[in-house]
């Protein structure tokens, strides 16, 4: 009987409240409190991963090395990006290492030897990225299958279609131009020497996805997978929310797989773990396993935050055979920490006081207002 | 089964029929008979190691968890089985112990990080898996350890027509049915799944079936790695992620009808789940399709047939929490407002 009623009323209190709770104190402050959080904790993370590798490899010091290394890790963190926006609404993609190694063999095969098939095949590869997300997105919330099965599908029909046609062989070679995207970079810069084409994008993407969640989309995506229900109620269409959430992510793959390119040439085999590691990245973000909680460019730090482990165990001489042990237990403290941290750090309640008896009354009000 | 409500079960059985009818008319067009004893048995045999794991991925699914650590559970019990065995018939009893042990204490401990430490089971045994797979590829090179002779009966010997091995998953099939129906652990493991919370507060000890759903889960795979042990002849450290067996497992027990989520789903749905799987293998082998084709036919097999049901299944679903049942106090009643939108409108019916 109680429960019931609970529900409409809580959402119509948080109607008249502003949708985000204000916050309190100065910039300083308000970044010593996200700091303390798992989405910022990453970034402390990387300092530290930082720091040690410099200390152990003086060669890491150098501005050029460090920008090569953010080249080097750009895709990763391009593709922990767009899988932040579908585990942010509550769903997987499984499907990502498949849509790199595809897009990987279209610029193979498509652009080949021909500068003048580039923007086309550019085009194409866009267009099938596109496709490939609307089709998961649709599956997944038309069809209500589960978005964990759905991209599973997705995987193994696209990882099968690339092998068949490819023979399971590298084939196909793609222009010098084209593959300068992932190689290249804009040459003779004062203090680092180059900025590789791949920075540029990875910023370009970075600003674009942190100005992308804070639009009213950004918002929704994340209410998408805090509350679905919830979303549904306030009249937003939660399939086309999350259907865009796919297609980001598609997309996503997409670019990674084209800075792919340039750095490991064309394979079927291109990209393959990069679901798991784009996961694993977005997790260590901070990112909530089940929606609702975090921030993309932690997404991204996350996957520096690996990149790092991994040269920072290179650095100390560990067998490579181990990284996989390492990275293993680094996930399960992170996010166990993590589990820990945001039950008990939540942003101040923006009532001052009165809220348990604020909560009964001010939705009483508040729908009634609303009926007026 | 009893009423004559379809279940998700008797969808998937349907299924399962359909796949069987095909698969034995394309059988036929290639002037082979998909009844022979020769065909049955190599589809038994397909369907032995992938059933065992799915049986304990089945549990580790309902009570709302994942395991994604299962392939390397895999390949360590047929390394470490076959290690300890080394060819002796008398090494036989040890191994098997040891093995299950250890596979169970593997299992053990995802279970206490995803209820202990409250970490996502998804994570939580990907990282478990990592370790393990850091691991097998330190310590090993290439295959090792040899089965005794006697152990490789167990995979060799024919009981009728039926395999032993596939007895053996059928039997460790029907001790999970009688524990999920008959006792108190298998109806708190569908109370936790379906909500942990509720199951909490509802005097539950939320963490117990979550330890014995997962160690479940890590010994049945544990046997699978014994039964390709037994198989193969040897232990290998790659066998289980070769096999891909923790994607394939977890897409059996969804397309056993048994919801992702948790709380809903049975056994035997999953068994037929990994059947249409086996029969679907068959018949592709049978037309000598493209091996990576193979993969294409399974991706959309495994979306559209969970789809069929996953439909129906959600929207036969009594609306709980949409209409409250009567007026509430919270709600004033506005004298003649127009229609808002939403919840609201539906309070307001409902208090009228």
């Amino acid at each position: 009987m109680s429960a019931p009623t609970a529900s409409p009323t809580g959402q119509g209190s948080r109607r008249a409240t502003p949708a985000v709770p204000a916050h309190s104190g100065g910039l300083g402050r308000r970044i010593s409190v996200g700091l303390i959080t798992p989405g910022g904790a990453v970034f402390v993370l990387v300092a530290v991963l930082l720091v040690a590798i410099m200390l152990t490899n003086p060669n890491f010091t150098d501005p050029g090395a460090l920008i090569r290394f953010v080249g080097r890790t750009a895709p990763i963190a391009i593709a922990a990006m767009g899988q932040f926006y579908v585990i942010v609404s509550g769903e997987f993609d499984l499907s990502m290492a498949a849509v790199i190694a595809t897009q990987v063999v279209i610029a193979g095969n498509v652009i080949g030897l021909e500068d003048s098939r580039i923007v086309p095949g550019l085009v194409l590869m866009f267009v099938v990225g596109t496709v490939i997300g609307l089709v998961n997105g649709l599956a997944t919330t038309l069809l209500r299958v589960p978005s964990f099965i759905v991209t599973l599908g997705m995987m193994l029909a696209l990882l099968g279609l690339v092998r068949y046609v490819t023979g399971g062989a590298a084939t196909g070679n793609p222009t010098e131009n084209f593959r300068e995207i992932g190689r290249g970079g804009i040459e003779g810069i004062p203090v680092v020497d180059i900025i590789p084409w791949s920075v540029l994008v990875l910023a370009v993407v970075a600003a674009a996805s942190a100005w992308l969640m804070r639009r009213p989309f950004g918002r929704t995506l994340v209410a998408a997978g805090d509350n679905p229900d919830a979303l549904r109620h306030a009249g937003a269409s939660l399939w086309w929310v999350k259907t865009r959430a796919f297609i980001l992510s598609s997309l996503s793959a997409t670019v990674a797989g084209i800075l792919l390119v340039g750095y490991a040439g064309v394979h079927p085999s291109v990209g393959s773990g990069y679901e798991f590691a784009a996961i694993t990245a977005v997790v260590l973000g901070g990112v909530v396993l089940g929606g609702g909680r975090g921030w993309v460019l932690s997404a991204a730090a996350g996957a520096f935050a690996l990149e790092l482990l991994f040269l920072l165990l290179t650095a100390l001489g560990v067998e490579a055979t181990w990284r996989d042990t390492v990275q293993g237990l680094i996930i399960i403290a992170a996010v166990a920490l993590a589990a820990r941290t945001w039950s008990g750090v939540r942003r101040p309640q923006a009532t001052p006081s009165g809220t348990t008896p604020g909560t009964t009354e001010n939705p009483t009000k508040s729908t009634t207002e609303g009926d007026r | 089964m009893r009423s004559s409500r379809i279940t998700s079960t008797t969808i998937v059985y349907g299924v399962l029929l359909l796949v069987v009818v095909a698969a034995a008319l394309i059988t036929a067009g290639q002037g082979r008979n998909f009844f022979s004893t020769g065909n049955l048995d190599n589809i038994l045999t397909a369907t032995t190691i992938l059933g065992l794991i799915a049986i304990g991925q089945t549990l580790v699914i309902l009570v709302g968890s994942l395991d994604l650590s299962v392939p390397y559970v895999v390949s360590l019990a047929s390394v470490v089985g076959g290690g300890i065995m080394a060819g002796q018939a008398g090494g036989i009893v040890p191994a098997l112990l040891v093995t299950l042990l250890l596979c169970g204490v593997i299992g053990a401990v995802n279970g206490a990080i995803v209820a202990g430490l409250h970490v996502h089971g998804f994570i939580a045994t990907l990282g478990t898996g990592l370790v393990l797979s850091g691991y097998l590829g330190s310590t090993y090179q290439g295959s090792s350890g040899l089965a005794a002779f006697e152990f490789r009966l167990l995979d060799a010997t024919r009981i009728g027509p039926v395999p032993l091995a596939f007895l053996l998953m059928l039997g460790c099939a029907g001790l999970a049915v009688l524990v999920l129906r008959r006792t108190r652990l298998g109806h708190h493991l569908y109370a936790v799944g379906g909500n942990a919370e509720v199951a909490r507060m509802s005097g539950l000890r939320t963490a117990v079936p979550v330890v014995v759903a997962h160690t479940t889960c890590s010994v049945m795979s544990g046997l699978a790695g014994l039964v390709l042990l037994a198989r193969l002849g040897v232990g290998q450290p790659t066998v289980g992620s070769q096999g891909g067996y923790d994607l394939m497992s977890i897409a059996a027990v969804v397309l056993g009808g048994t919801l992702l989520a948790g709380g809903k789903g049975n056994i035997a749905g999953t068994l037929a789940g990994v059947a249409i799987f086996a029969v679907l293998d068959n018949a592709m082998g049978v037309m000598e399709l493209n091996p990576f084709l193979k993969d294409v036919v399974r991706g959309v097999v495994i979306v559209v047939a969970v789809a069929v049901y996953a439909r129906r299944e959600l929207d036969r679903r009594p609306a709980r929490f949409d209409r409250p049942p009567a007026a509430d106090p919270g709600t004033t009643k506005p004298p003649g407002s127009a229609t808002p939108a939403g919840t609201t409108d539906k309070t307001l019916e409902a208090s009228r």
